[in-house]
């Protein structure tokens, strides 16, 4: 099961390399992570997105926990959430194809963020599935590189995840 | 008038110095180095805190590991940067393993040299990560009190264990000096140790343990950590409940009560395992059902339902799911049980006709193997060296071990009857630990009867440290089982793989006696049964000096119990010819 975990830590150097170091060193995966500062710049923020029965995911939640620089751990995907990911396409886009891939963007309400006379660089933002499916209705086009930020993640409603 | 208060000025090395007196530390146990000279320079310069110099590093480790098992507070290492903090790096797994309080100073490199590949320098915060609780790391010297106050609170607090601080040489310049005081407390948003238990939790625990037919008190060394030995005994006691101790959990109920059964585990008596394996409710304390423990997880305790106390959140329903989980120190956590019991004095037992019973089914298990041994009266039995250790210390010695067939022959017969007297590396099996684990008990106990029981093999793995107890005048006696084989490696490859003793004899050991007088100490070579107890007579009545007696033993004995790989916890082989 996919389950995305959001992570409140203190945000002091070798943090970061601890949580990522507890993934390696018990055998869990990181499908993808994303960290950075919030709004108090004394906490990092982290979204990771791993995958394991229950179990696995109750001793991943605990050993973080553990970790004295972990402040909270909660497995926003137990209950209603946003997900959000950023990418970025550069894609060959010349002759017809510029048409083609311009309505392609503008379908999955993607942004043509560069323009060159043989390139576009799209950007699109959404869940992961979304990602993946722009990518497949591109599948025609010569992609050149595609780039992605990770899965960001917040819990709907009232529900914080904050000190 | 009040004066107001001007803080001393010091510089970061004499702030080192400072904050170990201030936290009450006497002894550092350490080996100098270019990035802490500095520090050694402030040492010199003061008495309060003694230095111990070791001949090795990774005895440090072990030193100050065995002062904390002995006396439940954080040890102390002082260590130079890159060799001398890989050299303390099996000290500090072996202490992260058995979560023993401990905290580790490291030179580092010059500051602006940091990342350069610079003379003696190592990550240390990158390899010491896996293996610690914490690490810190120092940026500015003027947070030198609080980064150490900080190591001890959390090396000592919650679930114990080694916290590493790293410090940059430019940190200790003794020309730079900055106001010190050392912090009275230390307040972390992100960690919150002290949990006394959820009420209710304990509430539903009691109640399952009352109802049991079969109960069985299962406790580790989280009750000697937790130093909750008395409130365990006084439970088990009231309740009249079989109680049986992990490797690590020895001695945190008495060896020699009617109601212990034994070791559990691998090597574990037939009694405990066979319980364990009966059990209708299965009382865990502070133990974590290690893979030594539980065997096959699969096979594990068909009809148990689990309570489970432990600190830990994360040992909880790790390998075995627990029904009745209870996070919490375990001193408050069995208080509050004792204290239910008192409350309900009427309904405060168990089905009494049901407990005697189980009682009667266990006296038969006991039968069974009993820790019965082969008697040779021509050749020396490791268990009989051991029984006869116990009986020449009337079973008061503080005991340490190495790791293989002596640990386990040490921890069978030797019945420890108090916490804190058995002192071995349970988690990680370190060899070369017992040595200078009984020099760092030795030097903090001096009136103590310290033994340390090893092997040929891993007396070796740091037999320098004789030369450091010639220094300091440890007196302590180390029991040499010699039967010139890596016994446990020996005792595999018979069991599964037709005796081909692949690099497990050891065909070039010196001669033990003559190396140990080399170093200034008392040797003395038992080869036959008939000499053993004239020789043990005569190094217990030494007691200003280190004897070493050199046991020359079966080689081909085995331990037993031991559990059938893959099985359940009772299926056990119980001699080279029988299993159950």
């Amino acid at each position: 099961m996919r389950h995305i975990l959001a992570v409140l830590l203190e945000n002091e150097s070798g943090a970061l390399a601890r949580v990522v170091g507890l993934f390696a060193q018990r055998g869990y995966n990181i499908d993808s992570l994303t960290v950075a500062q919030t709004e108090d710049p004394t906490l990092s923020r982290l979204t990771l997105v791993t995958r394991g029965d229950d179990q696995v995911i109750e001793q991943i939640t605990k050993q973080l926990h553990k970790l004295i620089e972990v402040v909270k751990v909660s497995d926003i995907s137990e209950s209603a959430h946003i997900e959000r990911e950023l990418m970025m396409v550069k894609v060959k886009a010349s002759g017809e194809q510029r048409e083609e891939i311009k309505r392609c963007a503008d379908i999955f309400r993607g942004q043509i963020i560069d323009v060159s006379p043989t390139t576009y660089t799209v950007q699109i933002v959404g869940t992961s599935e979304k990602l993946e499916a722009f990518l497949e209705a591109l599948a025609g086009s010569q992609i050149l590189e595609t780039v992605r930020t990770g899965v960001s993640g917040i819990s709907r409603g009232e529900k914080a995840l904050a000190l | 008038m009040n004066q107001k208060h001007q803080p001393e000025m010091l510089s970061g090395g004499a702030m080192v110095i400072r904050a170990l007196r201030d936290q009450g530390v006497e002894y550092v146990y350490g080996y100098p180095g270019g990035a802490v000279l500095h520090i050694y320079d402030a040492l010199f310069q003061q008495s309060e805190v003694k230095h111990v110099l070791v001949r090795h590093e990774q005895a440090a480790t072990h030193m100050a590991d065995a002062y904390a098992r002995a006396s439940g507070r954080a040890g102390v290492v002082l260590v130079t940067s890159g060799p001398g903090a890989t050299n303390a790096v099996t000290g500090i797994a072996t202490a992260y393993m058995d979560s023993i309080p401990m905290v580790v100073l490291c030179g580092q490199v010059m500051s602006h040299l940091i990342g350069d590949d610079a003379f003696q320098e190592t990550d240390m915060l990158g390899i010491s990560r896996p293996i610690v609780k914490h690490n810190l790391s120092v940026r500015r010297p003027e947070d030198i009190p609080a980064i150490i106050k900080k190591a001890f609170y959390i090396a000592e607090s919650g679930r114990p264990g080694p916290v590493v601080v790293d410090i940059p040489k430019d940190m200790t310049m003794p020309n730079q000096k900055f106001p010190y005081e050392y912090p009275t407390e230390v307040k972390l948003r992100s960690y919150n140790p002290n949990s006394k238990g959820h009420p209710g939790q304990i509430k539903r625990a009691l109640a399952t343990l009352l109802s049991a037919k079969k109960p069985v008190l299962y406790a580790g060394g989280g009750v000697i950590l937790g130093k909750a030995s008395d409130e365990l005994t006084e439970l088990a006691r009231r309740l009249n409940l079989p109680v049986t101790n992990t490797l690590m959990g020895l001695g945190a109920y008495p060896a020699t009560d009617r109601q212990f059964i034994g070791m559990l585990g691998m090597h574990g008596s037939y009694e405990a395992n066979q319980a364990m394996h009966h059990a209708d409710v299965i009382f865990a304390v502070g133990a974590r059902f290690d893979d030594r423990v539980t065997n096959a997880t699969k096979k594990f305790c068909p009809n148990a339902t689990i309570i489970h106390v432990d600190i830990d959140p994360a040992s909880i329903s790790k390998t075995i799911t627990a029904h009745v989980p209870i996070v919490g120190l375990v001193k408050p956590v069995l208080q509050e049980m004792l204290n239910l019991l008192d409350k309900q004095a009427d309904k405060a037992s168990l089905d009494q006709a049901a407990l005697e019973q189980w009682w009667q089914q266990i006296s038969q298990w006991r039968e069974v193997h009993g820790g019965r041994f082969e008697q040779r009266s021509d050749l020396l039995k490791p268990q009989a060296v051991i029984e006869a250790v116990w009986r020449h210390t009337k079973g008061d010695a503080y005991v340490t071990s190495d790791v293989g067939q002596h640990q386990m022959f040490a921890a069978q017969y030797y019945k420890f009857d108090k916490p804190n007297r058995w002192i071995n590396s349970g988690g990680l099996g370190t060899m070369g630990f017992g040595l200078p684990a009984a020099m760092g008990v030795k030097l903090h106990y001096p009136a103590a009867e310290v033994v340390c029981v090893t092997g040929e093999g891993s007396i070796q793995m740091n037999i320098q440290e004789l030369s450091t107890c010639k220094q300091y005048g440890l007196a302590v006696k180390v029991i040499n089982l010699n039967n010139g084989y890596l016994g446990m490696v020996k005792q595999w490859q018979d069991m599964n793989y037709d005796s081909r003793y692949s690099s497990s004899y050891m065909d070039s050991l010196p001669d033990f006696v003559k190396l140990v007088e080399a170093y200034g100490h008392v040797g003395i070579r038992v080869t036959h049964p008939s000499e053993l107890d004239a020789a043990l007579e005569k190094a217990f009545s030494i007691k200003d000096k280190l004897v070493f007696l050199d046991i020359h033993v079966d080689p081909k004995e085995h331990v037993y119990p031991m559990q059938v790989p893959g099985g359940a916890m009772n299926e056990m082989f119980l001699s080279k010819t029988e299993r159950t």
